[in-house]
C-alpha cells in the first residue's frame, strides 16, 4: 500500500493521470484513513477519472454508481428478482413431483433468499466475493435527493447493509469510495464531514499540457502548447459553460484528426463546437474575440 | 503525554477554534482526524499540512479562500509551536472563482448563534388597520403605516406549487404496482398475490427565486421588499433571495436569520448598491452565470421584481431573460408601477423583458401581495403559453 504522498502522486502518474499535490493528499489520507475520498469541481476536471484510475492502479473491480433524482434502495442497494420468484413459485405449484407434499408454506420456502437476490452498486461494494477492496464510485451525488444523501451516509458509517429477509451483511474488505459531484446543489454538512473534501481546479497551464501529451500523444508539444494557452483563455472569457479538460483532450484530438500543427482562426472558428456547448458562448467567442486569443497564444 | 504533543494537540485544537470563530463549522471529530492525517503526511512539508487540513476540516468551497487566510495568519503567528515552520506560503493554491469572501456571511451566521427567539407580536391591534391598510399604495405610506404592513407581510403564509419528483413512495391509491411489498404479501397467500400494493411519485414543493431590484427608482419599494423575502423565506423550503442594483448581491443566508430587522439589516448591510443605477441585465447575467446552474432546478419559480428601468444594454437584458425563461418552470415579473391605472410597459428594458416573462403582475400594495400568494399557490402543473397580466 501508499505510504506517502509523493508515492500517491507517482501511481497515480503511472496510470496516466497527472494529479496536483492537493488531490494526492486528499486521496492518499483517504486511504490511509479508511474515509471516503468527495470530490468537487467544474464539469470536466477529471473527477470520475479518479475512480477508473484508482480501480487501475489497485487492480480491483470499479462498481460505479450513477446518481439521479429519486434513486432508491431498489436501483441503489438491491431488488428481488420478481419474475423469478413467481416463475419458481408456478413450477413448485404445478410441477412438485407425485407423491411429494406441496402445502401453502412449502411453495414459498427460500423465496426471499439470496438466490433471489439482485445485486445493485451499493450491496455489490461490500459483497464477499471480492478478493481486496474494490473501487465504489457514487457519480454526481449531486442529481440525488437528499433522501438518498441519507441513506449514503449511513452506509458510509459502518458499511453494512441490513435486508430484513436475509440478515445483516457487511463488508469484508471496505470498499475504496470515491463520491463526485458537480455542485448544482449544496451536498449535506454531514456527508462531507465523513469524507476527505477536495475541491478540483482547473490544471495549471503546465500540467494541462501534460495531460494533453500524454493522453494525445500524437498532438505535438508545441500544438498542445498552443491549445492549452488558447483553453485557458476561453476559460476568463465571460462564458455560461467554460470548456474543462474533457473539452481540452477533445479538442487536441479533433485538431490531430484534422491533421492541424499551428492554430489558426480558421480552424479555431471551425471547431469552436468541440469546447463550447452553448450557442451564446459560441457567439461571443466566435470573430474577434477568437482572432484576438489566436493572436496572443501565437505570441506565446 | 510529553509536552511536545501536548503544545502540538493545543495548536490544532486552538486552530480548529479560530477556524470556527471565523464562521466555518469544525467538529471535534474533525480535529482529531486531523490531527491523525498530521502522523500521516510530512509535517515539514507546508504544502502537503495544508491540503491535509484543507480536506479534512472545509467542506464547502466558498470556505476554501478563508481557510487559506487563516491558515496562513495561524502558522505565520505561532511558527515556533507549530507543527510547520513558518515558511512563506508561495505553493498554497489558490481557490478559482472571483467570488470574495462573504465575511458578513460569517459574522450573519454567527449572529443567528447569539440570536434570542423573538416575541410573537400581539395580533389583536393589526387586524383593524390591515383592512384599511390593504388598497394603499406602498409609495404613498407614512412610516407608521410601513411599519404597521411590514408587521402584516411578516405574518403572511405562502405557499407555492408543487411539482411530482422521480422518487417513488408507497401509497394506497397510487397507480404503479409496487411489486417489493406484493410478493412479501404474496407469501402469506402460498405465492398468488391477492393483494395489490400501490405506490406514486412523491410531490415535494418547488424551489423557489427571488431577484429584487434595489436601485434608485426601486428605494420606496425596496425594503418592504425584504420584508416580503423574509417573509417567503421562513414560511418555505429551498428559498433562493438576490438583490441587484449595479450588480448582484446573495442575501438568503442573512434572511435566514430569527429576528426579522435583524435579518434585513443584515441583508441591507449586504447590498453595495443601494439606489444607485440599475443594471438589470448585467446582474441577470452575473445571476445566470454563477447561480442559476445551482439554484433554478428541479423545475424553479423565479421571480423578478423590478419596474424594468434599465439604465444598460437593452441586447444583454433579452439575451438574458431568455435563457432564464428557458431554465425555469416559471418566470414571474412583479412591477410596482403596473398597480397604477395609467400605466403601460413602455419602459425599453420591460417590453424587453415581457416576451420571456410568464406572469408580469403588480406589487404596489398589500392586496397585491396577497394576490400574489393566491396565485403561486394556484400555479398549474404546465407553463401556459399566454402569459398572465394583472393589474
Amino acid at each position: 500500500m501508499l505510504d506517502s504522498v509523493e508515492a500517491t502522486t507517482a501511481l497515480l502518474a503511472e496510470h496516466q493521470y497527472i494529479a496536483d499535490v492537493g488531490l494526492s493528499t486528499s486521496l492518499f489520507l483517504a486511504l490511509k484513513m479508511e474515509k471516503a475520498i468527495f470530490l468537487e469541481g467544474e464539469p470536466g476536471v477529471g473527477k470520475t477519472e479518479v475512480g477508473k484510475v484508482l480501480s487501475r492502479a489497485f487492480d480491483t473491480p470499479l462498481i460505479r454508481l450513477q446518481c439521479y433524482e429519486g434513486l432508491d434502495i431498489s436501483q441503489a442497494v438491491y431488488e428481488w428478482n420478481y419474475p423469478r420468484q413467481l416463475l419458481e413459485i408456478q413450477a413448485r405449484q404445478f410441477g412438485g413431483g407425485a407423491g411429494e407434499q406441496q402445502d401453502g408454506d412449502g411453495v414459498t420456502d427460500d423465496i426471499f433468499s439470496k438466490k433471489f437476490l439482485l445485486k445493485r452498486p451499493l450491496l455489490q461494494a461490500i459483497d464477499h466475493s471480492h478478493k481486496q477492496a474494490p473501487v465504489l464510485l457514487i457519480d454526481e451525488l449531486d442529481r440525488a435527493d437528499e433522501e438518498f444523501e441519507s441513506f449514503l451516509l449511513e452506509m458510509l458509517s459502518d458499511f453494512q447493509i441490513t435486508i430484513p429477509e436475509v440478515g445483516t451483511l457487511e463488508a469484508e474488505h471496505r470498499p475504496i469510495v470515491v463520491i463526485t459531484s458537480n455542485r448544482t446543489r449544496e451536498i449535506h454538512d454531514a456527508l462531507k464531514r465523513r469524507c476527505v473534501y477536495c475541491w478540483i481546479d482547473y490544471p495549471s497551464h503546465q500540467k494541462e499540457v501534460e495531460i494533453v501529451r500524454l493522453k494525445v500523444p500524437e498532438v505535438s508539444v508545441q500544438l498542445a502548447d498552443q491549445i492549452v494557452g488558447f483553453i485557458q483563455a476561453v476559460r476568463e472569457q465571460d462564458l455560461y459553460k467554460p470548456p474543462g479538460v474533457a473539452e481540452t483532450l477533445d479538442w487536441a484530438r479533433a485538431l490531430g484528426h484534422l491533421h492541424i500543427n499551428s492554430l489558426n482562426t480558421a480552424v479555431v472558428n471551425a471547431t469552436l463546437g468541440i469546447i463550447l456547448k452553448y450557442q451564446d458562448d459560441v457567439n461571443v467567442l466566435r470573430g474577434k474575440t477568437a482572432d484576438e486569443l489566436v493572436a496572443r497564444v501565437a505570441a506565446g | 503525554m510529553s509536552k511536545e504533543t501536548d503544545n502540538f494537540l493545543e495548536n490544532i485544537l486552538l486552530f480548529s477554534r479560530m477556524l470556527r470563530q471565523a464562521g466555518i463549522p469544525v467538529s471535534l471529530e474533525q480535529s482529531i482526524d486531523f490531527a491523525r492525517a498530521l502522523t500521516l503526511v510530512k509535517i515539514g512539508d507546508r504544502d502537503q499540512v495544508y491540503h491535509a487540513a484543507r480536506s479534512l476540516l472545509v467542506t464547502r468551497h466558498e470556505h476554501l479562500r478563508l481557510f487559506e487566510t487563516i491558515f496562513n495568519r495561524f502558522w505565520r503567528a505561532h511558527p515556533e509551536n507549530g507543527p510547520v515552520a513558518g515558511k512563506k506560503a508561495t505553493n498554497a493554491r489558490r481557490p478559482s472563482g472571483q467570488r470574495r469572501i462573504d465575511i458578513a456571511t460569517y459574522m450573519a451566521a454567527r449572529a443567528r448563534e447569539a440570536d434570542q427567539p423573538v416575541d410573537i407580536p400581539d395580533r389583536s391591534e393589526t387586524y383593524s388597520p390591515a383592512e384599511r391598510l390593504r388598497r394603499r399604495e406602498f409609495s404613498e405610506m407614512t412610516p407608521e403605516e410601513l411599519e404597521k404592513v411590514k408587521r402584516l407581510i411578516r405574518e403572511m403564509q405562502w405557499q407555492v406549487s408543487l411539482r411530482q419528483t422521480r422518487r417513488r413512495i408507497p401509497d394506497s391509491r397510487g397507480s404503479i404496482i409496487h411489486l417489493r411489498r406484493m410478493m412479501r404479501s404474496a407469501t402469506k397467500y402460498g405465492g398468488v398475490p391477492l393483494d395489490l400494493a400501490w405506490q406514486s411519485r412523491k410531490i415535494k414543493q418547488r424551489p423557489f427565486v427571488l431577484i429584487a431590484d434595489v436601485s434608485g427608482s426601486m428605494e420606496k419599494y425596496a425594503r418592504l421588499m425584504l420584508q416580503f423575502f423574509y417573509s417567503v423565506s421562513h414560511s418555505l423550503n429551498r428559498v433562493e433571495c438576490f438583490v441587484f442594483g449595479t450588480r448582484l448581491t446573495r442575501i438568503t443566508p442573512a434572511l435566514k436569520l430569527k429576528n426579522i430587522d435583524r435579518a434585513v439589516d443584515e441583508a441591507a448591510r449586504e447590498v453595495v448598491d443601494w439606489s444607485g443605477g440599475t443594471r438589470i441585465g448585467e446582474s441577470l447575467r452575473r445571476f445566470n452565470r454563477e447561480w442559476s446552474r445551482r439554484v433554478v432546478r428541479r423545475g424553479a419559480i423565479v421571480l423578478v421584481v423590478s419596474d424594468g428601468w434599465e439604465r444598460g444594454d437593452v441586447d444583454l437584458l433579452r439575451r438574458e431573460m431568455r435563457y432564464l425563461h428557458h431554465r425555469c418552470h416559471r418566470l414571474i415579473w412583479l412591477n410596482p408601477l403596473l398597480g397604477k391605472d395609467t400605466y403601460q410597459p413602455r419602459v425599453e428594458g420591460m417590453s424587453a423583458a415581457l416576451p420571456f416573462v410568464d406572469d408580469f403582475l403588480p406589487v404596489h400594495n398589500l392586496q397585491s401581495l396577497q394576490a400574489l400568494s393566491e396565485h403561486l399557490a394556484s400555479l398549474g402543473k404546465h407553463r401556459s403559453p399566454q402569459p398572465t397580466t394583472g393589474t
